[in-house]
């Protein structure tokens, strides 16, 4: 239960900080696509918090979570989206091209299923160093329909690399639902099984069975008995890409949507923590006025920081 | 011919040299430690270096490259061979959205040290999808290095070179290069950078601007164009991405004409991208605009009849060299091969 209380600070932070993105985004200040992962926090968390800083992670264009719960530092984040000088790739890259090295935290990439090689390409750096450490590979259910997908799994599998596949299954490619997409009754995890690797479907709302599922995966890892693949079942809230809900456009079905509100991972995680006593309304307020003066000052520095200089436009190109 | 050396065998002992020089670089490609050892590029270096350094893979352009690239994120200096070009445009995504783009998009916190060996084919019903040279291509990306060698003297030196540079380096190897010999003595250094635009023949009558295996036909067009006392300057032109103009410029000065020669479609290409460069720089000194040798807009048809004139040969040099120069009626002695191979020695099938 002290678990839950810490993790579910965790995904509050994560909550909010994205929340005031949102809030913030039609100031038009922050030029950049962004897709949020309001919803989807307890996945992020519950890996995050079975992982060390020496274990690495790649991630996708909803990379806000996996970034901020793998350490990712916040006011570089949202200096980021401002396409400020102190932003993580200093204007560079923007919402989804996102890295952290401190901690560990690679890259995220904008491609469908475009990381997940990488992610595998670390691990078999790992494994020619006999690096205890691992790699965490994070994507959609749409990566599931690409081949890199497919030709990262059979690699990894064939070479017992130290990589976590993680799979945040939201039901929706944009506004494509899997039934256009993927053969009804498939279960992704079952599939993927066929691999030859350990593959199993978690409530990926449920930060506490994220977070078991990820110790049993990282041990198995660790111990050098190859890669794991885990289907957690997920959803946003908000649009594909930008800061509003959509619900308008009627692509997901209303009852849908007040079902997995329900199952809000803040919702379910909070119930259980005030069930238990474990949080008082006054710990509560506490928590999120620290969240929201460090987010207050993430804002400010970002918005009082200076743009990059477009002269230096040409550097880095290439490597020095 | 024991003080002989073939390309094949120095764009091997350039990858043993970056295996001994850097003990965390690994070599994979398909088939790359099977019996034929990629046209005998790869000899040795499983044996030598192990299977964990060296190791074949699966049939999986895109993804294996991305493996590549994640590797060589991580640190590990990477080489990677497939044995045609037309095979790796699998792997596209991986090359250009995340191998071209990581240093710039990152901001110089992570580098590639990764080279890609792409061999191109020519000849024997190669046809449409086995030979296509498309140099063009990867130079248009900002942040890849693209490496044309054409000699067996510094195969080994521009390929060493490629794998030890810590950036995303596309290495292409014409097919018909690989039997090609020089002399020992004439291996230019590995660990010493060449020059980007180097001269292989001195010559005061026209400038000819080359890459690969366009090289060896200028080289012929030369001999050739030497006993009627026309002289030609050739140049090779072998980084794409970083052209050194000056000795082109000096060249034309001299000269007042340039053919630019690619083994690549004229349309849209390096061999367009020089002949502007070329205007654009030395626009006083020219005497009569650049001429571009280099394939037609159609694909390559596979039939023995049907490329006997496809490519651009020493022929063609020579033809065009007399056409801006107005001589006429100069004698032919050139042997003319048989269109479709390299020499005697290429018994097909690729």
């Amino acid at each position: 239960m002290i678990l839950l209380n810490s993790l579910y600070g965790k995904m509050l932070r994560i909550r909010s900080i994205e929340e005031r993105i949102a809030a913030r985004y039609p100031q038009q200040q922050m030029r950049c696509p962004i897709h949020l992962s309001i919803g989807q926090e307890a996945v992020a968390v519950g890996v995050s918090a079975c992982l060390n800083a020496s274990d690495k992670v790649y991630s996708t264009h909803r990379a806000h979570a996996h970034y901020l719960a793998k350490g990712g530092n916040l006011n570089r984040l949202i200096a980021e989206l401002y396409g400020k000088a102190s932003g993580c790739t200093s204007g560079r890259g923007g919402s989804m091209h996102l890295t952290d090295l401190d901690c560990g935290f690679m890259a995220s990439t904008a491609i469908v299923a475009n990381s997940i090689p990488l992610a595998v390409g670390h691990a078999l750096h790992q494994q020619l160093t006999r690096s205890q450490s691992i790699t965490v590979s994070y994507f959609g259910d749409g990566a599931i329909e690409e081949g890199a997908f497919y030709e990262s799994v059979n690699f990894a599998v064939l070479k017992s690399l130290p990589v976590l596949f993680i799979c945040e299954n939201n039901f929706y490619s944009v506004y494509s639902p899997l039934s256009v997409r993927q053969a009804k009754n498939r279960s992704i995890s079952g599939f993927v099984k066929a691999f030859g690797l350990p593959s199993i479907e978690v409530d990926g709302n449920d930060v506490e069975l994220v977070y078991e599922a990820i110790v049993t995966a990282v041990e198995s890892i660790k111990s050098g008995k190859g890669p794991v693949f885990i289907e957690f079942k997920t959803y946003r809230h908000r649009e594909h890409c930008g800061p509003s809900f959509d619900d308008d456009l009627n692509y997901r079905p209303q009852q849908e949507i007040e079902e997995w509100k329900q199952k809000d991972p803040l919702v379910m995680s909070r119930a259980k923590l005030a069930q238990h006593d474990m949080m008082s309304e006054k710990e509560y307020k506490d928590l999120l006025s620290r969240i929201n003066l460090e987010i207050d000052t993430a804002f400010e520095l970002a918005m009082s920081d200076s743009f990059p200089l477009e002269s230096n436009n040409q550097r880095n190109l290439y490597a020095e | 011919m024991q003080n002989n050396t073939t390309f094949a065998k120095q764009v091997s002992l350039a990858q043993h040299e970056a295996m001994k020089s850097d003990p965390s670089m690994i070599c994979m490609g398909l088939g790359i430690d099977d019996p034929k050892a990629i046209f005998g590029t790869t000899e040795g270096l499983s044996e030598s270096f192990g299977c964990e350094r060296v190791f074949d893979i699966p049939t999986a352009e895109n993804a294996m490259t991305g493996v590549g690239i994640g590797a060589a994120i991580a640190g590990t200096r990477v080489l990677m061979t497939h044995q045609r070009v037309d095979f790796f445009l699998l792997a596209l995504d991986q090359l250009v959205n995340n191998a071209a783009k990581w240093s710039y998009m990152f901001n110089g916190k992570m580098k590639v040290p990764l080279t890609i060996r792409l061999i191109i084919g020519r000849g024997w019903g190669q046809g449409p999808t086995h030979q296509q040279s498309l140099q063009s291509w990867f130079a248009h990306i900002p942040g890849l290095k693209v490496v044309v060698p054409s000699l067996t003297d510094n195969v080994g030196q521009l390929l060493y070179q490629s794998i030890m540079d810590d950036n995303p380096t596309i290495f292409l190897e014409h097919r018909w290069l690989h039997n090609q010999e020089c002399k020992l003595e004439n291996i230019m250094p590995f660990r010493q950078q060449g020059e980007r635009t180097l001269e292989l023949r001195s010559g005061k009558d026209v400038t000819v601007i080359t890459n690969s295996y366009l090289s060896i036909e200028a080289l012929k067009a030369a001999d050739e164009l030497a006993k009627v006392g026309i002289s030609l300057n050739i140049l090779e032109v072998n980084q794409l991405h970083d052209v050194n103009w000056e000795p082109i410029e000096s060249s034309i000065l001299r000269t007042g004409y340039c053919i630019v020669t690619d083994i690549g479609h004229a349309s849209y290409s390096i061999s367009s991208e020089i002949a502007f460069q070329v205007t654009r720089r030395c626009f006083s000194q020219l005497k009569a605009p650049p001429v571009r040798l280099a394939l037609p807009n159609y694909p390559e048809p596979t039939s023995f009849a049907l490329t006997k004139n496809y490519y651009i040969t020493a022929s063609k040099i020579i033809d065009s060299v007399t056409e801006i120069l107005g001589v006429t009626q100069i004698e032919r002695v050139l042997e003319v091969g048989i269109h479709d191979i390299p020499g005697d020695w290429f018994k097909g099938p690729f």
